[in-house]
């Protein structure tokens, strides 16, 4: 793949991750290079939301590491909130500031972290409000938003970070279907921008149409990676058949 | 109804009211700094400190202020430990509001979702950023409505204060009425000046209310 | 170690005149508990009306009793009986009313909390599974609001135990009451009694409520967590 040649940004190395007794992941390893978009799907409690979060690190390991650009990524405080700053993540149920306005929630970390100047932010979050089509929003607060709204403005609140890859768990998991476009239309957007990406989705057609790479998760497992085409025209392993196929038999049993 | 004993009267149950406020005040300021320190070490379970504050709150909440006013005024001192009348009485407050306010304060912090907190960690914050910008904020409007009831009750609690003979509305109705038998009008200024004090104290919560629900909420 | 005055409560009958008192303390809330029970309830139901004027009157009794202090509604009833009836008021008899007055709002309050918790899908979900107003009521509401007023009034109960401490203050001889009494008669032999008696009523009382807020710390977490 000719990704492979862009430089590596992430990689989850031999990683093994247990709740109590249960392995969630088991020797999964994962690399993301500049530019590309890595799709994770596979069944829930699969454990693909835990990649993320370890990518992310909010979740300990126990066997395995996570190096950014080549640098280990560890426990030590200072280094984790750096690399923080550089990975974005939006999840599945918004999670915006309850108690600060639209603005105040895009503001907030660029301003308090990266200590950029405040002018200079707020002429930047309105430009990306507006680019989602929520600068009139600005000035209320998360409860008075739609879903899609909220999701929409925690990728804006992401994007204001300035990061260099952006991880998006189940982001429309939570959505009304109608509002599930709206969120997606972001996404693939700043997948024509050559935004690195790594996304979970149970939205196999959305997956499809975004993905440089799918990577199909079973029991902690990689089963199966492979491109868009080939993961879901063709795949190649029988769980990964299996799954797809599950996909279509529910969407004939809701039309019956 | 005489109004001029009314008139008479009056200064005297101001004198009182300002003794009620002055203790009040002072216990509960404290009890809102207690209640901070034990919510936080409960809320982040420091060991030895967190039992200790357990048992002080559940000792606090689960006697009377009356009762406890007695033994901080009567029995101390018989083990060598004296206090002022007016010292003990905003001790008693503090002590007990403290143990009230530590459960407000902990279910509030309790209330803040861990996911909150790791999506403030995502964007970059270090931890003393989330606690300051995140958690607490978020912490103290849940914490208001109760905050504020607490508010009501110890102010309402201030009542007792006569029983260590501080010289408070309570003492003066009960000393008026027992020497010159002017019952109705001790008794309507005793309603009116108590009035005085928890009505505004009551409208500010509700409006305080308002304020944080507004922020949370958007309308 | 200093002569804490605790061998005064084993000298004659002093614990059990104690504890007569701390039964008479009792004896007022439960019988206060009863009415707020009995009249709260009807009344948090009639103040789900939307009635304007059931809800003028019923916000005001709310207000006075959110407002005043327990103490200054005693003396209204101790001496306010005495000066515009005539009556000479037994002061526990005061105390009951007092506090059923005090607990009845506060119940209803709890009660009205509680029915105008329940979602209204509740109430259609039922009628939509052909069930009648009655057995919609008994069936699904009833339980329900029981299962969020069960440990709020339990904790009513405690309050209402501690505030009848202050009924020593109009002179019913209740278990502080009967402590001062202990420890005046032992003045001389026991200066320290005050130290022992005033502790063991703070024990006494914690004994009382404790488990009863236990109880219902533990009833909230296990009911209200779905």
């Amino acid at each position: 793949m000719s990704v492979n040649k862009k430089e590596e940004i992430i990689r989850v190395d031999h990683i093994t991750k247990r709740y109590d007794e249960n392995s969630v992941l088991e020797d999964f390893s994962l690399s993301v290079y500049e530019g590309e978009v890595v799709v994770i799907v596979g069944p829930s409690g699969c454990g693909k939301s835990t990649i993320l979060r370890i990518m992310n690190g909010l979740e300990p390991i126990q066997k395995g590491e996570v190096t950014y650009r080549g640098e280990k990524v560890d426990g030590k405080l200072g280094s984790i909130t750096r690399i923080r700053e550089k990975v974005g993540m939006v999840f599945q149920s918004y999670e915006l500031f309850p108690h600060k306005t639209i603005l105040q929630n895009v503001m907030l970390s660029p301003v308090l972290v990266q200590k950029r100047d405040r002018k200079e932010v707020r002429e930047e979050a309105l430009q990306l409000l507006a680019r989602v089509g929520l600068l009139e929003k600005k000035d209320n607060y998360p409860r008075q938003l739609s879903g899609g709204q909220k999701q929409r403005v925690a990728i804006v609140r992401a994007l204001a970070m300035h990061p260099e890859v952006l991880l998006f768990d189940e982001v429309t998991a939570a959505l009304d279907p109608e509002m599930v476009r709206e969120v997606l239309d972001v996404l693939l957007s700043l997948a024509k921008e050559g935004k690195t990406m790594v996304i979970v989705t149970h939205e196999m057609s959305f997956a499809k149409a975004i993905a440089d790479r799918v990577i199909f998760l079973d029991g902690g497992h990689l089963e199966e990676e492979g491109t868009a085409t080939e993961f879901f025209e063709h795949p190649k392993t029988e769980r990964a058949k299996q799954f797809l196929n599950t996909f279509t038999y529910a969407k004939v049993e809701r039309e019956e | 109804m005489n109004w001029e004993v009314i008139g008479s009267y009056l200064p005297l149950f101001w004198k009182a009211m300002l003794l009620t406020l002055r203790i009040g005040w002072i216990g509960i300021i404290f009890a809102i700094l207690i209640g901070i320190l034990c919510a936080i070490v409960r809320f982040y379970k420091i060991p030895v400190a967190s039992q200790i504050a357990g048992v002080y709150i559940e000792l606090f909440r689960n006697t009377p202020l009356l009762v406890q006013l007695f033994f901080l005024y009567f029995a101390l001192p018989r083990i060598g430990i004296p206090i002022r009348a007016d010292f003990c009485g905003a001790l008693g407050l503090a002590l007990l509001g403290g143990a009230y306010m530590a459960e407000t304060f902990r279910s509030g912090l309790e209330s803040v979702a861990k996911i909150q907190t790791e999506s403030a960690l995502s964007l970059g914050m270090n931890k003393s950023q989330v606690v300051t910008h995140i958690i607490f904020p978020q912490a103290f409007s849940v914490s208001v409505p109760s905050f504020v009831a607490n508010i009501i009750f110890l102010l309402k609690e201030t009542s007792v204060f006569s029983a260590i003979s501080l010289m408070d509305l309570m003492f003066t109705a009960k000393d008026l009425i027992g020497l010159y038998y002017k019952t109705t009008e001790c008794l309507t200024l005793l309603v009116v000046f108590y009035a005085l004090i928890l009505i505004p104290v009551s409208v500010l919560g509700d409006r305080l209310e308002r304020r944080v629900r507004h922020a949370e909420f958007g309308n | 170690m200093p002569n804490l005055g605790i061998e005064v409560l084993f000298k004659g009958s002093n614990m059990a005149r104690l504890l007569g008192g701390l039964w008479v303390s009792l004896r007022i809330s439960l019988i206060a508990v009863g009415f707020s029970i009995g009249l709260g309830i009807p009344l948090g139901i009639v103040m789900t009306s939307k009635s304007p004027v059931i809800k003028v009157i019923t916000r005001l009794y709310l207000e006075v009793v959110r407002i005043m202090p327990q103490m200054v509604l005693l003396f209204l009833v101790f001496f306010g009986t005495t000066r515009a009836f005539g009556w000479n008021l037994n002061a526990e008899v005061a105390s009951v009313i007092v506090f059923s007055f005090w607990g009845c709002a506060e119940m209803a309050d709890l009660v009205r909390g509680a029915f105008i918790s329940i979602p209204k899908h509740q109430y259609e979900s039922a009628k939509a599974l052909g069930m009648n107003s009655f057995l919609v009521f008994s069936v699904i509401i009833l339980p329900q609001t029981l299962r969020r007023l069960l440990p709020l009034s339990i904790n009513l109960v405690t309050r209402m135990i501690k505030t009848t401490s202050l009924v020593m203050m109009i002179g019913v001889v209740e278990v502080l009451k009967v402590g001062q009494q202990i420890i005046e008669a032992n003045r001389t032999s026991s200066p320290n009694a005050a130290f022992g008696v005033y502790g063991t009523v703070l024990l006494l009382y914690f004994i009382g409520c404790w488990p009863i807020s236990m109880l219902s710390k533990y009833l909230e977490k296990k009911w209200n967590k779905s």
